[in-house]
């Protein structure tokens, strides 16, 4: 279970521009649920997904997964729990240009100095899994949106993580690929797969692949 | 045994580590192929240069002290007014009666100068010459600067303006050319006529010494005794050479310093300014479970693969400049004097601790130029790439 409580954060404390994106913000995730966090730009949907995924620190609050504390982790542990629990689905993607798609699914596995063989067995069996598999060698700059879009899900799955986060995943995406980024979805869910998912795109939070909805307003859980 | 295996363990998830970081850094460096292949020529090129200097002037000392070894432990010259000035050769029998001194012999050597080819030559007279007076054994150098020979002769003019022909019948091998380049070897007689040295005069004197640890000794008896003499110990001449190499080899690493600089300006400018690209990579490779320290590693990666390449390319490439073609870009500033330029291939000789050095001077500070800039941007929550 992810819990979360009283997490606060705030920019630019004690300045005339102090602004504050998560006011206090109490929240339960049991695992394997998918949940959706709706709300206008600048509601907190992407800062709350960022100190869920350790990513940044919370103001204050604290935040427990499966009963262990991770808002007080030094640096270096925050990292590995990023690497071990989390998968992130970043808004664009996020690829790096000039190395292949199986360089890039591979990326997450590298601090974890596990055979350099299996790893890469694992990625070409995701890399097949989305479809993708004849284009391991290709660079992810000549790839279409939807084909970068499945590379950036297999680098999130490369470490078999527990918890999926996606920011805004359907935001570049015509609604058939969309509707296959739900199917994918949906696949890991059955998989037990917790998926916290920021969008405001009606085919996500509608879709029947989520359990719940919880829409933000400044800052704020409003319902 | 359980700890033993444990630490083999987290030993080779350390290496495993390490390889995936090289894979990555080797692949990010040719991502941007232009730019570091441009920064490796540059880097390549200060080493190289400076590791010619490096081979040259180490080879160089290590020759003149194989050459100077067989040589005789002392020189006693003559000196008149300060200045160099042939000595009587019945000094010969004063030194003789000094203990510890075994054999004494009178030296003929002088320069001769060629009008033709504005060249000064060296010439001498060997211990044992046995071939006939009007014939000259020759260095290679000799007959590659005199000009054009008639009938094979050489032409010289005595120190009394009497036209002497000499048959060159011997060229020495350029085994030696280093020291011989520019000799002609000459009989006694001829040697007199053309230096005008008298009889019963000779340039210096060669002493061998039964222990060379008496040799300081000697030198300060002969000084008492002939007080216009002026004895220099074999170690005088070896430490004489060594400056003479290192004052070479120091002015031209003075002239390299600007490049050097210009170099380290260069590398600078490279390592430190991380683009905007780079920098959401690093963001990147945060966001998706990288912590600071495999930033850094992988960093500290395309420091080391740069550097070293650059290192090697620049050491192998001097090795071959020097010992193979024989130092063709320092002829001029390193080799010979004047226009006769001796052709000679050195031993290899190689100084491990200026390798260390020059290897600590060129990797280390190029490692630690690209590690700081990254450490700066990598330390930073990787949360910004959530927002791109």
């Amino acid at each position: 279970m992810i819990q979360l409580s009283a997490i606060t954060k705030s920019f630019h404390t004690g300045k005339t521009n102090e602004f504050h994106a998560l006011k206090g913000i109490n929240l339960e995730v049991s695992l394997g649920e998918v949940i959706v966090f709706v709300g206008p730009s600048g509601s907190g949907k992407t800062t709350l997904l960022s100190i869920i995924g350790c990513m940044s620190r919370p103001t204050s609050g604290r935040i427990w997964i499966s009963g262990q504390e991770i808002t007080s982790l030094p640096e270096r542990f925050a990292a590995r729990i990023r690497r071990e629990t989390f998968g992130f689905i970043f808004q664009n993607y996020n690829l790096i240009k000039g190395i292949s798609v199986l360089e890039n699914t591979m990326l997450p596995a590298y601090p974890l100095g596990g055979k350099y063989r299996l790893t890469k067995e694992r990625a070409i069996t995701l890399l097949d899994k989305l479809g993708i598999g004849s284009k391991i060698q290709e660079h992810v700059e000549y790839l279409s949106g939807g084909e970068q879009q499945r590379v950036a899900i297999a680098r999130a799955l490369i470490n078999a993580p527990s918890i999926i986060i996606a920011d805004e995943p359907t935001a570049h995406l015509d609604t058939r690929l969309a509707g296959q980024l739900l199917e994918i979805f949906s696949g890991f869910r059955k998989e037990g797969k917790t998926i916290l998912i920021a969008s405001h795109d009606a085919l996500v939070f509608e879709s029947a692949v989520v359990d719940r909805v919880i829409a933000m307003r400044d800052g704020s859980v409003v319902k | 045994m359980i700890t033993l295996l444990k630490n083999l363990l987290s030993e080779m998830i350390w290496l495993e580590r390490q390889r995936f970081f090289l894979d990555f850094t080797l692949s990010s460096l040719w991502r941007r192929k232009g730019r570091n292949l441009s920064l490796l020529v540059v880097y390549s090129l200060v080493t190289f240069l400076l590791s010619s200097v490096i081979f040259f002037t180490h080879a160089l000392r290590k020759e003149a002290v194989i050459i100077l070894k067989d040589g005789p432990e002392m020189i006693v010259q003559r000196t008149v007014g300060g200045r160099h000035s042939l000595i009587p050769v019945s000094y010969i029998e004063k030194i003789k009666l000094i203990r510890g001194v075994s054999s004494v012999n009178p030296r003929l050597w002088g320069y001769y100068f060629h009008p033709a080819s504005r060249t000064n030559y060296t010439i001498m007279v060997p211990e044992n010459f046995s071939q006939p007076d009007d014939t000259v054994e020759t260095g290679a150098g000799v007959l590659r600067t005199w000009g054009p020979l008639t009938d094979g002769k050489l032409y010289i003019r005595a120190h009394d303006g009497e036209a002497i022909v000499l048959k060159p019948i011997n060229t020495m091998g350029e085994g030696t050319d280093l020291v011989s380049s520019d000799l002609i070897l000459m009989s006694e007689t001829i040697f007199r006529k053309i230096s005008g040295v008298p009889a019963g005069y000779a340039t210096d004197l060669s002493v061998t010494i039964r222990n060379q640890r008496e040799s300081a000794t000697i030198s300060t008896k002969i000084t008492r005794d002939l007080p216009d003499t002026r004895p220099i110990l074999k170690e005088d001449i070896i430490r004489t050479y060594s400056s003479l190499f290192d004052w070479r080899g120091g002015y031209v690493i003075v002239l390299l310093c600007g490049t050097v600089l210009a170099f380290f300006i260069f590398a600078w400018d490279r390592a430190t300014g991380l683009s905007a690209e780079e920098k959401k990579e690093i963001g990147i490779l945060k966001g998706i479970g990288w912590d600071t320290s495999d930033v850094l590693m992988m960093k500290f990666w395309e420091g080391v693969v740069i550097s070293v390449s650059a290192f090697l390319l620049g050491v192998i490439t001097a090795y071959i400049h020097i010992y193979v073609t024989s130092a063709t870009l320092f002829q001029h500033a390193l080799k010979g004097w004047s226009t006769l330029y001796p052709n000679f291939s050195l031993s290899p000789a190689i100084d491990p601790y200026q390798l260390a050095i020059l290897f600590f001077l060129t990797v280390v500070p190029y490692t630690l130029l690209t590690i700081v800039p990254t450490w700066t941007v990598a330390v930073s929550d990787p949360d910004q790439v959530m927002r791109h």
